[in-house]
């Protein structure tokens, strides 16, 4: 059944295991483990981006592609998500309809860019992408009359959704179950379907034929399969997902705007979450988003202490400022792309 | 043996041929003929041209270093935006240090505080390059994938490192009082400091074209970029000769820095990464590895984003990324594709 589950891509390391059955269940049981906004908040994030970097792990892991416009596509989904509920009002219908739009535009934006770049190169894919995603970006930040401009969108979601919404009187393990909670875990289960259905994908023929085409390409092609069909397939795939994620934010959230969907900053956080979790394997995604999420949320705070404690030094202050955390993912990043290419799970599979 | 000898055959190239290859020369004098058209205002147009003629070049000089190191060692370097902040920073820095020269009415005294500037932020930004290459990228030659990747991560920490010593805020830069102001030139306002970015720029091509065309060095990097095994097995240290391409477009790098910090007047440590979307529109345009073509594809992207701030402001940026559509619809390699086999 679990083997079924996950498409007979189990973790293989006992300690990766831990972690990940770890992970599940608080993240299953975060409204009563964890009470709290803000921690609830956090879970919903690391269920987001957990599906944001898997799905961008099956271009850059598996596929040996590198996009610079995932945030793109991801801000897509949302703003799609968002236009439909601003504009029709709160219901289940809004959400279906711009979720659907904004998935089906992202997949044909997806599509043509691939077709149109991946053809000659795959560094200029990367190129290409850079260059589009902060176009659209600036177009999104000019287009203040449909889009909100630099301010974003806010908007209600459905009342079943809310806060205000009671499914019933008194609380479970003082927890009062309310709208909040159910969007909480409309969030959690269509991120674990997603999840799981990535990584069927993965571990399909097709996902197989992605990894010989990140592998050797000319060979791929030799043996007879249109590699810029699995390239361009690949690309449209991961594109969906990300609108599905930066829907369920769009909902979470019940805010759009540049800087939470479109900003480069994003775009680098996935990456470091890609690459630090470890590429070309799904479970990959799942750590490396929840520790970049748990350490945007609580390293700041540690950080801040170790200012406070070295402030009479010269210099290191300035270094371990909560605003400097991104200097030392950064090297962080640089090391495990030299030295542990596959990351932590890699790290994790081969002591066993 | 047969006395059949194959003789070489020479046929003079016919002049659809010619065309074909001269054609991208005239999408420059195309592109301002339009503008001239759609914006219909002589004066205006002027304006617009030589701002747009400022912008490309001072692009172009950012985008040279990028796409000569792309020619020659296969490297694409997602960090080299980092060296255009460095630069502007270090501009900044060594401006400051010399407040009594840059606020003095001499020409002469304000011309050299930028020229020290400009000469200690390339030297800073070659230092840095030096490192960048020994440490950063050297490890992975020959490998795309991790080059995005750790040039990325070297474009983050460099980014942060810049917070660390200058501060987090933007930072104004003025310009010295010689390059303030403009020249009234008939109905048409020409800023001054757009003329000399012209000039700095246009020299800057020739010079590099002559080194490319008629030195020894030149000589051998135009082989390596051709075929670098070949170099290599001639006798030659293309190592040492990917180190010196790589100084040399890094310091370039931090001179685009200095004179875009210059013309913007704000610099910011994202200053970098945010003209690395045109850089790459413009190497993308003229077809990795080729200067002429990076050269072309910097006029193009300047006048054109020039014209459309005055006719359209919201699409400005979009606009150039249709450019690059179009350009790579006709030619998909690029206007002058130099690596052909890699």
């Amino acid at each position: 059944m679990i083997n079924r589950l996950l498409s007979g891509d189990r973790p293989r390391s006992r300690l990766l295991a831990g972690v990940l059955a770890l992970i599940l269940i608080g993240l299953a049981f975060a409204p009563f483990l964890f009470p709290g906004t803000k921690s609830l908040d956090t879970a919903a994030r690391i269920c987001i981006f957990i599906v944001l970097a898997a799905s961008y792990d099956l271009l850059l892991g598996y596929t040996g592609v590198v996009s610079f416009a995932h945030t793109m596509f991801f801000g897509i989904g949302a703003y799609g998500t968002a236009l439909a509920l601003s504009s029709l009002g709160p219901s289940f219908t809004a959400i279906v309809l711009g979720t659907a739009g904004g998935t089906a535009i992202a997949a044909a934006l997806a599509l043509a860019i691939g077709l149109f770049s991946l053809r000659v190169k795959a560094i200029f894919f990367a190129m290409v992408t850079l260059a589009v995603a902060s176009a659209f970006a600036v177009l999104v930040s000019q287009l203040s009359g449909l889009t909100g401009g630099e301010d974003g969108l806010t908007y209600k979601i459905p009342r079943a959704l809310g806060p205000a919404f009671k499914l019933m009187d008194g609380k479970i393990f003082g927890v009062r179950i309310n709208g909040r909670l159910l969007c909480y875990y409309l969030v959690f289960f269509s991120a674990l379907v997603l999840f799981l259905g990535l990584l069927r994908v993965v571990n399909s023929p097709f996902g197989r034929t992605l990894k010989a085409v990140r592998d050797n390409a000319f060979r791929a092609e030799a043996i007879g399969y249109r590699v810029v069909w699995y390239r361009t397939t690949a690309t449209v795939l991961s594109a969906a997902v990300a609108a599905l994620a930066g829907a369920l934010l769009a909902i979470w959230i019940r805010y759009t705007g540049p800087a939470t969907t479109l900003s480069m900053e994003i775009m680098i956080d996935i990456l470091l979450m890609v690459v630090i979790g470890g590429m070309g394997t799904m479970y990959g995604a799942v750590i490396g988003a929840t520790l970049f999420i748990l350490a945007q949320t609580y390293l700041q705070t540690l950080m801040a202490s170790a200012e406070h404690a070295t402030e009479a030094l010269p210099l290191i202050p300035l270094l371990v400022a909560p605003e400097r955390w991104l200097l030392w993912l950064g090297m962080l990043f640089i090391l495990s792309v030299y030295f542990f290419p596959d990351g932590v799970v890699g790290r994790l599979r081969s002591r066993r | 043996m047969s006395s059949t000898a194959i003789r070489p055959k020479l046929v003079a190239a016919s002049p659809a041929e010619r065309l074909k290859s001269a054609a991208p020369l005239l999408l420059a004098p195309v592109l301002a003929g339009l503008g001239f058209a759609a914006i219909g205002d002589g004066a205006t147009w002027l304006t617009l041209t030589v701002a747009g003629l400022a912008m490309g070049l001072m692009i172009f000089i950012m985008a040279s270093g990028l796409t000569v190191v792309f020619g020659l060692m296969d490297v694409i370097n997602f960090g080299h935006g980092a060296f255009v902040s460095v630069g502007a920073f270090v501009g900044f820095t060594v401006l400051a240090w010399l407040a009594g020269w840059t606020q003095s009415p001499v020409v002469m005294l304000n011309l050299l505080a930028v020229f020290l500037a400009i000469l200690a932020s390339m030297a800073v930004t070659g230092g840095i390059g030096l490192m960048f290459e020994r440490v950063i990228v050297a490890p992975v030659y020959g490998h795309h994938l991790k080059q995005i990747l750790v040039t990325m991560g070297g474009l983050i920490v460099a980014q942060q490192l810049i917070h660390v010593i200058w501060g987090p805020d933007a930072i104004h830069l003025s310009r010295p009082p010689s390059l303030q102001g403009a020249v009234i030139f008939g109905e048409a306002a020409i800023e001054k400091y757009r003329l000399f970015a012209v000039a700095v720029g246009l020299v800057l091509f020739v010079g590099m074209r002559h080194v490319l065309r008629s030195t020894r060095i030149g000589l051998l990097v135009r082989a390596g970029v051709e075929n670098g095994e070949m170099v290599e097995a001639l006798g030659y240290r293309i190592r040492r000769l990917f180190l010196l391409v790589f100084m040399a477009g890094s310091a370039l790098a931090g001179l685009g820095g200095v004179m875009w910090g210059l013309y913007q007047e704000t610099i910011t440590a994202h200053m970098g990464s945010e003209i690395m979307v045109l850089v790459f529109v413009v190497v993308i345009i003229g077809g990795l590895g080729s200067i002429e073509g990076c050269f072309i594809g910097a006029l193009l992207v300047g006048l054109l984003s020039n014209y459309m701030a005055f006719l359209a402001p919201k699409v400005a940026l979009v606009s150039t990324i249709a450019l690059m559509v179009g350009v790579l619809m006709w030619r998909p390699q690029g206007l002058y594709p130099v690596v052909k086999a890699k």
